[in-house]
């Protein structure tokens, strides 16, 4: 069995070292070089890209990631839980209504941000309605700031939280409940002091699915900040096309994933059987 | 709390579907603004004449087909080897390819691109962008695979093989019928995945191989035209009938 194996594990290396492993590799190869005269890369080698990180202006933006990414992780975290705790308390419909909420995150992410932008823009069906009913005399700027990419990415990933927090609350032993109501504790005691810290491993898991994509948002920041509200997946981007700095441009891609997988690390080691 | 879970629940539910809903509803006005002006079918003669769009719709079948093809393959055959016995190098570098970022994986493949064509003086184009698509489908595949396979009895595999038949025959005899409605759900999510991708297309395609995600994209920053809404809304019912296709498919 073992030489048929190895046939078969064969591509997959082809494809993983050299279309993931090398280019990354690459990465941090042009981290370390000086920007070309055209744009390329140069030597001599040097750790200045790093350094510049640390320029105010991008720390501006690494900080500006961070709360956006925070602030939306806990909007899905206050929206996820209760719908979670329907899906699982659905009875015989759970899988309908956990599909219901994971189908529109496999439709396409991009029309689902154009959809958000449709609806906020001056001329868009929520400006026009307020309008109409003479709620407001000029058009209310809804698009183009932090509030309505806060909204795509709440919009976008709530389906990441729903998922873990429905597969804790599924597990939970209804025993337990029972015992709580016979105790005397009414609905609302029994959720915030059995179900919420009994739900603690999905809430930390749905926080990190979250957060992480928010981290290295690009789409949605472009399209619903139109600019303005710049992130460290549109200063990545703007560095490797606009900018043509591909040295900087790369180790910021580093800084970006070290986050990541840093966050990854910290969370998983606090909490043992996470995802 | 039971009165005010379902309510909940509703509303919920219309903060994730209204705004696709109302999109595709608007496809249908015939006014160019947010005012419902009556019933038409113009945008969507609109897309359908629009030469540009014809050839990103091309395109982006092209990709997605390809891509699919060559990455359910590799990732079956991969799927199949991690189950047999475990590599961590390949589910390592699948995972890390997961929670990496959209845009660094896209900004690491275009340097690579730059790097290895430059020796080879090809331009940007369809290859870069198919590659580009494997990459990142790769581990979509492997996962649908490996669930699908932790439900096969690996006794089957022993008895056919005690009963004479080799390692090919039993794989291809044996285990690949019952793990061809998990090939079916990866090739579907794969495709799904792979039509539906902006962020590291548009940074690896080249003049030849604008996609239907970069025209949206491109006609969105433009603005206002109901086109879009129609196009957006015949790819979101193409995209869903698919999903609900591969779901079923991983049930079986």
């Amino acid at each position: 069995m073992q030489r048929l194996r190895a046939w078969f594990l064969a591509p997959g290396y082809l494809v993983t070292v050299g279309l993931f492993a090398v280019p990354m590799l690459i990465v941090c190869a042009y981290s370390l070089l000086s920007r070309g005269p055209y744009g390329g890369v140069t030597t001599p080698w040097t750790l200045e890209n790093y350094l510049r990180v640390f320029d105010p202006l991008y720390l501006t933006i690494l900080w500006r990631s961070v709360w956006i990414s925070a602030v939306s992780t806990a909007f899905c975290l206050l929206l996820g839980f209760p719908l979670a705790l329907f899906v699982a308390r659905a009875g015989k419909r759970r899988t309908l209504f956990l599909n219901l909420v994971m189908l529109p995150f496999w439709t396409s992410f991009l029309i689902r941000t154009y959809a958000w932008m449709f609806l906020l823009r001056d001329t868009g069906l929520i400006n026009t309605v307020l309008q109409a009913l003479h709620l407001t005399g000029a058009p209310l700027p809804l698009l183009f700031n932090n509030g309505a990419v806060i909204l795509g990415l709440v919009y976008g990933y709530l389906p990441f939280m729903v998922l873990p927090l429905y597969a804790t609350l599924e597990k939970l032993d209804p025993a337990l409940l029972d015992a709580a109501q016979d105790l005397g504790a009414s609905p609302w005691v029994t959720l915030w002091t059995v179900i919420v810290p009994l739900s603690k491993t999905g809430m930390m898991a749905g926080c990190l699915l979250v957060f992480i994509p928010c981290l290295g948002a690009y789409l949605t920041p472009d399209l619903l900040g139109g600019g303005k509200t710049v992130m460290i997946g549109n200063l990545v981007q703007n560095q490797f096309t606009t900018a043509r700095d591909w040295p900087f441009g790369s180790a910021v891609s580093l800084l970006l994933l070290i986050l990541v997988l840093g966050l990854l690390r910290l969370v998983a080691r606090k909490e043992e059987n996470l995802l | 709390m039971k009165r005010f879970l379902p309510l909940y629940a509703v509303a919920a539910y219309a903060f994730l579907y209204l705004p696709l809903l109302v999109l595709s509803m608007f496809s249908f006005n015939s006014s160019r603004f947010s005012v419902w002006e009556g019933f038409t079918l113009k945008w969507y003669g609109e897309v359908f004449g629009n030469e540009n769009l014809l050839e990103a719709t091309i395109n982006s079948l092209t990709i997605g087909l390809v891509c699919t093809a060559i990455a359910t393959a590799v990732g079956t055959l991969a799927g199949y080897a991690i189950w047999k016995r475990k590599s961590s190098f390949i589910t390592n570098s699948l995972y890390l390819s997961l929670l990496t970022p959209e845009i660094v994986t896209g900004v690491s493949l275009l340097a690579f691109f730059q790097f290895v064509f430059r020796f080879l003086s090809v331009p940007l184009g369809m290859h870069t962008v198919i590659l580009a698509h494997v990459s990142f489908c790769l581990a979509y595949v492997v996962i649908v695979i490996l669930a699908r396979l932790r439900t096969f009895d690996k006794a089957l595999e022993e008895a056919s093989m005690d009963l004479g038949a080799n390692e090919w025959q039993t794989f291809w005899y044996v285990t690949v019928p019952a793990m061809l409605p998990g090939i079916a759900a990866a090739a579907l999510l794969c495709f799904t995945v792979s039509f539906d991708d902006y962020v590291i297309t548009s940074l690896v395609a080249g003049v030849d191989s604008e996609t239907l995600p970069m025209v949206i994209y491109s006609m969105a920053r433009k603005g206002v035209s109901p086109a879009v809404n129609a196009l957006s809304a015949m790819i979101t019912v193409a995209l869903g009938v698919f999903v609900l296709l591969a779901g079923r498919m991983e049930r079986k």
